[in-house]
Parts: C-alpha cells; structure tokens; sequence
C-alpha cells in the first residue's frame, strides 16, 4: 500500500532548477564532472564550492538531502582519501615515514583535493536526481542516445523500456510487499537466521514475483499490441522536451566557471 | 479466541517527509467464535488494521491483544510465530503466494514453517485440499497448471493447514464469476462451522455481509465509525451513503416499497427475510405453490 | 442497421491444446453498428478467448471475422485493430504509459498523429472521463476505478468503432465499478460506439441490447437481456449474477408464493408486489 523509497528520491519543486531542460541538466553534471579535474587549488576548489551551493540553494532542497546523499558513500570516500595520503609518495614537508607509507604535506593537501572532488561530484548528482523526475532524465536519455540510430540501435525502443521500467517500479514494490506479508503470514521470517537461512526465505517470495512479473509482461504486451504497438517506426511522440533562455544561461555559467577555473588554475 | 483493540494509533514512516497517519484511537473488539465483517471504502485503514491481526505491523501506540498475546508498539519481532500460526491470514489474490513444485507442497509449507515435522504436513495438506473442495488428484500438480479458482483454493488450503483459530478473509471472492463466489462464501460458512473457526471477513459486498456475518465494523478514514449487529448497521441507509457504503440488495429493495408505502419492521437484510415478512402481507390468492415456469 | 462484427464458424485451440480440443467450437454471430452485445459465461468458458479472436489478438484454427467489412487477416489485423479499442480486467497491467496523459497518448502516438492533434484530443478525451485534473499523475497514485477510466480515455482518444471490455469492472470495488459503468454508458451517448462487453457483472449485462451465453466455448444462447435475466438460478451457472427481482421471486417461490414467469425489472417487481398488497 506505502511505498516506503521514493524512486530516484525526486523532490518535486518549483525551482528554476526543477523546470530546466533535463537534457541541459544531464549534459551540465556530466561536464561538471569534467571540469573539476581543472581544479588543482584551494581557489579553484572554493570557486567549485560556491558554485554548487548556489546551485542547491537555488533549487530550494533541504540540504539534508544532500548529506545524506554523501552518507552511504563515506566509508569507500575516506578508504581512496587515506590511501591517497598513505601513497602520495614525498612532497613538501614529510610527517611520517614507515616502508612505502608516508605521510606528507603533499599527501594530506591531495587527500583533501580528492575528498572535495567526491563531495562536488555527489552534490550535483544529487542535485540532478533530486530535481528531475526520473521519467524526464529517461526522455534526455533518450535524445541524447539518437545520434545511435545511425548505427540501427533501437533508441525509440529503449526509451520506451526504460519508461515502462520506471512507472512499474511502484507496482513491483508494492507487489512485493504484498507477497512478503502473505509468507510471513505463512510463517516465514525475512532477514532472520544465518545467510543459508535468509536465502531459503528468499525463494518463497522470488517465485511468485517472477510469475506475476511474467503475467503482467504478458498482459501489457497484449495491451500494447492490442493499441497498435508495432516498434517504434511511425510513431509520433507525446512528450517532447524544450530548451528554453534559463537552459541557455546555465549552459553560459557553467562556461564562465571553466573560465574561471582556468584563471585561478595553479 | 478473540483481539481486542484498545486506543491504537498506526503511523507509516514516522518521522519522515513520507509520514502518514493510518489509523487512529482504534478501540474494538473481535469476539471469539464471531463471524466479523470490516467494512469500509477503499483506503479507510481496512488493509492496515488487517495487517495488526497477526502483528505484521506494531500499533505505533495503543495495545492490540490476541488471544492471551499483548503486542505493544516495544513487542519484539522475534516470537510472534505463534500468533501467526493461530491467526490465518487470507489475502486478496492470494493465488499470487504459491510457490512450490506441486500443490501439496505447497499447502505443507505453512505448517512446516510453525514446526510440524514433513510427513505430518504432508498428512494434513491431503486433508486441507479435500477441505477447501478440491480433488486428490491435483495434490502433485504444479500448482501453476491449475485453473484461477482452483489455484485460489490451495492457496487457502495453505493457510487453513496451519490450523488456525481465527481466519481472516481479505475480499476472498474478487475477481471470480458468481458461481465461484457463492462456492467460496459457502465454503467459508461450512468452515466456521466444521472447525469452529473466528472468521473476519474484510468485503465490499454487502450482501455477503447481511447473509454471513454476525457483527460488523465499519471504518472511515482510520476510525472505527461504527460497530454492530448487521441490522443496526443496516438500518440507518442515509449514514451508509455518508460513509460511502451501500445497502444490501434486499434492504435497498426494501426500501423502494417502503416508499411506496409497505411496512417492515425489523427491515429485511436478505431476500429469504423479505420473502417471509411479504408472505404475511400478500393476499391469498397468490399461494399455491408450484406454477407454470419456463425451468 | 448494418452488421460492424460478424463472426462465422469459427474454431479457436492454444498451441498446447491437442487436435481435437477446441477451446471455441463453431461459433457464429453478428453485432449490429451502434449495438451493444454483453457475452457472458463462467471463468473458463471461453468468453475472453472469443474477444482475443476479434481483434486478432489470437489467430483462429478455422472461421473467418469480418469487421466493418474487412475480413481480419494478417494484412488487415492492424487496420482493424485501429478500429476496436480494448479495455482488458486488470487495470495495471494495461496501463503503459508513465503518466495519465502518457498513457491516453499511447494509441496515438502508434498512430503517429501530430503531437498538436494529440494534445487536444488527449485533453479532450481526460475530460470525457472526469480524469483531467489528474493528467500528470503517476499510475501508483490512482485507484483501480481511476486507471479503468483513463484506459477509457485513451480508447475515446483512439477514436475506434467498437469498443470491447475484457471484464474491465471485475477488479474494481463497487464505487469503481459504478464510475466505469457511468462512462461507458456516456461514451456511448457521445458516439455511436459498438460496445462488446465481456462481464460476469449483472448491472452491466442489463446495459446491453443483447446477452450472449457461452458455455464451454459454444454460443448456447442468445437474446434480449429480459429473456436471459428469466433463467432465474440457472444464471449462476451461466456465469452471470442473478438480477434482484429474481433473486426475490426465487425466495418467494420457496415460501409457496406463484410469481410471474416473465423477467421484471426491479421497479416491475416492487410494483407488482405493490399492487397486490394495496388492492387486498
């Protein structure tokens, strides 16, 4: 009945944010990834810094959402940061030196970089998913895979996979559930007992999933055919996605920042 | 065996942006041996409130006490088997839960899970399946091979196999044709009597309620609005309508004589009451038994 | 009136049945242009096979079906499949697109219309089925009765000829039910649709200008709903409910009551009733 996860946790909103293209918001994260490469000091980093936040806060999320977002990601975070620092090698003023670990100003200055990279990626990503419903980035998924067709992959076809994935996401979920409550009503306990235990629990609730996902494939293909579904040549489309000035004047500032990171590059 | 619900609340997700409050001040009570039917239209708490009768959720405050159980929102989830194994629960759909190779180990399944040894619940599952109106032949078919209302039928064969006292039906007769509903209903009846079953009967059919059911609760918006007898339910057709609820077939008939200007006191639920209460008014000259028809 | 479907001899098997297990047996009918034809029978019989046989869904062993003049082949099926829409029992498992709005379009967009066209008729077609204030809905946040309702959105937005329901009420509450069976009989009123509606449902049957029964995939009956709904308990066995006046006349006949043999209609009954209790 509840859907305890939100898909892709989209927080619907009003930001400037919120309505740009999702193309242009896809493409921007992409290369913001890109530029930060460009960042060598702690100018170009603040200078990534104050960008992003004035991202977030013009798209008017909690920041919460954007802690928790680095939280799961913590442990595989500070493991890279330290063996960065660990392997560094020498550089600057060393602190501590055993076998091949040192630990020097060098090594804890790119620790630190490194660290700030992982939270700059984590922020725009978020940003990205937080902001855009995951049915408009499967659109810009879409058009951005088009220049494909040329070498016959079924873009159209994908696309429509990928959409009729999202929006049974929910059913699946709550199917799920349901199936789980009847086992546990049949004496089952889930996530209990020792791994050999757990997965034997498992198999009562994978099958009925399995069968009812393969009827309700069967169904929607019937459904579909029944429509005039013949694969996607001829077809027009509903959705379509427009850029507009905002996309345009994202796109420049994000130039700017690269300009910007340039100048201050050590 | 009874459950007694006493000032229970039920959150989803508290403490979150998704929070949402599902049921609130619950206080009732199932009596032991009743026939109970909860009503109410789709997204008034039924389904949650369900879901407290074997503990699959924990009132977020309040106690719920089952049988000699008190759950309580600090109830551990560990030892609540037991529970499980007294209160059967019926799903909707739940053809959707089998699993196993074949129908009779599939009906064995619950019964092993609560501790009875393999060649026991063997036994009983070849009984379960004579029980719910199935034939023995089908005991080592894939269950998957079967017809929907026979697969319906094991699926109940596996939760009756536990040897539950009460069972709860969720809308056990959705998506069948009429004769597999009567078949069901019936079925039911003959298993509350047989077995000396509790039966909670979550439906949106009215009719099952007036012909069946021996008390009734009805809910809106995660209260409970009302509890009863189905003639006090019934008897009130204006508050029904405000509660989105219908009237039995009969009561509803009832009524458009009634406004005509027939009498009925009490008012009839089902059409053999009606029949009976209309035989005292009609004229003689209707009586004589068998007349022509065309069967 | 001219004849939109005409079904004749036709022979149906799954390819996992043997030779001479047929699942449809000889079956022969035809429905009027702007008629509305319930078929019923029990789980089983046969009856959604018969509609999967219309539209091409499922290929005959034998038989021909000719709708609106075309006779169904694989050349014709997409011609014909544009001219029937289908509304199938369970609402979720039809539902293909990923909004309300998506999921009307979807036909449409099959029929590669220009996006400008679609919009309207889209629009349109929401407001038909009192579902426009929920176009951009996902279909997780929507009842069974409301996904049905978009599915008729998306069959008024098609613009089809014939309109046929797979049991399209029997997984609904009744509130559900009722709003469904409101906009077919609307959609009916806006358009000279054929309906063929496959239903256990007796509100639903009694919509119809024709009952067909079909038992074990033969067509062991046909006629006016009045003439079906006489059958009295034998309508259970048909798959389909009893109407309540024959549900009360059963009642009375045990209490040794002669009743008329001729189907009533519930306000037929109660007048009946009526009358011989106020002139004794």
């Amino acid at each position: 009945m509840m859907n305890k996860l939100i898909f892709g946790r989209y927080i619907p909103g009003k930001s400037v944010i919120h309505h740009m293209d999702p193309r242009a918001k896809l493409l921007l994260s992409f290369y913001f990834i890109g530029i930060i490469f460009i960042a060598n000091n702690w100018q170009t980093y603040v200078a990534l810094f104050v960008f992003t936040l004035l991202a977030i806060k013009l798209s008017g999320v909690k920041w919460s959402f954007f802690i928790n977002g680095v939280k799961p990601l913590i442990w595989l975070i500070l493991f890279t940061v330290i063996l960065q620092v660990l392997f560094s090698g020498s550089g600057g003023h060393v602190y501590f030196k055993w076998g091949i670990i040192t630990i020097s100003q060098l090594g804890l200055v790119n620790g630190i970089y490194i660290f700030c990279r992982f939270v700059l990626i984590i922020f725009m990503s978020t940003l990205l998913t937080l902001t855009t419903p995951p049915l408009e980035l499967s659109d810009a998924i879409e058009y951005i895979l088009m220049p494909l067709k040329v070498v016959h992959f079924p873009v159209y076809e994908v696309a429509l996979m990928l959409s009729i994935a999202l929006r049974f996401v929910p059913t699946l979920m709550d199917e799920t559930e349901k199936i789980m409550n009847a086992q546990r009503a049949r004496g089952v306990d889930f996530g209990e007992g020792n791994i050999f235990q757990q997965m034997r629990a498992i198999v009562p609730l994978l099958i009925p999933l399995f069968v009812s996902s393969f009827n309700r494939a069967e169904d929607l293909a019937t459904a579909m055919e029944a429509r005039g579904y013949q694969g996607g040549e001829g077809r027009s489309k509903f959705r379509i996605l427009k850029w507009q000035a905002r996309d345009s004047w994202a796109t420049v500032s994000f130039v700017a920042l690269t300009i910007i990171l340039v100048v201050l590059r050590a | 065996m009874a459950i007694d619900f006493k000032q229970v609340d039920f959150t989803y997700q508290p403490g979150t942006p998704f929070e949402t409050k599902a049921l609130t001040d619950i206080n009732l009570t199932i009596p032991d041996g009743s026939y109970t039917a909860l009503i109410g239209h789709t997204g008034s708490g039924k389904s949650t409130l369900l879901q407290h009768l074997n503990a699959l959720l924990k009132p977020t405050s309040g106690t719920v006490t089952i049988g000699e159980r008190v759950i309580t929102p600090a109830t551990s989830n560990k030892d609540l088997k037991s529970l499980r194994q007294q209160v059967g629960i019926v799903f909707q759909f739940p053809e959707n839960q089998l699993f196993e190779e074949t129908v009779v180990k599939d009906i064995a399944f619950g019964p092993q899970n609560f501790g009875v040894s393999e060649t026991e619940a063997l036994e009983t599952a070849e009984k379960m399946l004579t029980l719910v109106g199935l034939d023995k032949s089908l005991l080592d078919r894939s269950p998957f091979d079967l017809s929907g209302g026979q697969m319906r039928r094991v699926a109940i064969a596996g939760v009756l196999a536990m040897q539950p006292k009460i069972l709860v039906l969720d809308e056990p007769t959705a998506g069948l044709d009429p004769q597999g509903r009567l078949d069901m209903m019936e079925m039911f009846a003959r298993l509350r009597r047989e077995q000396g079953l509790t039966v909670v009967l979550v439906t949106h059919q009215m009719d099952d309620v007036a012909n069946y059911a021996d008390h009734v609760i009805v809910m809106d918006q995660g209260r409970v609005v009302k509890t009863g007898t189905p003639q006090e339910i019934f008897k009130d057709p204006q508050w029904l309508v405000e509660h989105q609820l219908g009237l039995p077939k009969t009561t509803a008939f009832a009524q458009q004589l009634m406004a005509k200007g027939l009498q009925f006191n009490p008012i009839p639920l089902t059409e053999d009451q009606l029949a009976a209460a209309l035989v005292a008014q009609l004229p003689a000259t209707v009586f004589g038994g068998a007349e022509s028809h065309d069967e | 009136m001219s004849q939109i479907i005409d079904v004749a001899h036709l022979n149906y098997r799954y390819p996992q049945q043997s030779a001479d297990d047929l699942t449809l047996k000889d079956i022969s009918f035809s429905v009027a242009d702007g008629e509305w034809v319930a078929i019923v029978g029990h789980n089983g019989s046969g009856k959604s096979t018969l509609a999967k046989n219309i539209n091409g869904l499922l290929a005959p062993v034998s038989g021909t079906v000719t709708v609106d003049g075309q006779v169904l082949s694989e050349k014709t099926v997409w011609d014909i499949r544009k001219k029937i829409g289908m509304v199938f029992q369970n609402p979720d498992n039809q539902f293909v697109g990923a909004t309300v709005e998506d999921d009307v379009a979807f036909s449409l967009e099959n029929q590669g219309v220009p996006r400008d066209e679609m919009l309207t008729r889209v629009h349109d077609a929401l407001v038909q089925v009192n579902m426009a204030e929920f176009a951009t809905r996902e279909p997780a946040r929507l009842s069974g009765g409301q996904k049905q309702r978009v599915a008729l959105a998306g069959m008024i937005a098609a613009r089809p000829r014939i309109l046929i329901l797979d049991e399209a009420t029997s997984m609904l509450d009744p509130q559900g039910r009722y709003e469904v069976l409101q906009t077919i009989q609307q959609m009916k009123i806006n358009s000279d649709l054929t309906v063929l509606s496959i239903t256990h449902d007796i509100d639903e049957a009694a919509s119809a200008n024709r009952v067909l029964v079909v038992n074990d995939g033969r067509l062991v009956e046909e006629g006016q709903p009045a003439d079906i709904f006489k059958h009295g308990p034998a309508l259970i066995k048909m798959g389909l409910d009893m109407p309540y006046a024959e549900r009360l006349k059963a009642a009375l006949k045990r209490q040794g009551v002669k009743v008329p043999a001729d189907y009533l209609t519930e306000k037929g009954m109660a007048d009946w009733l009526w009358q011989l209790i106020s002139n004794k």
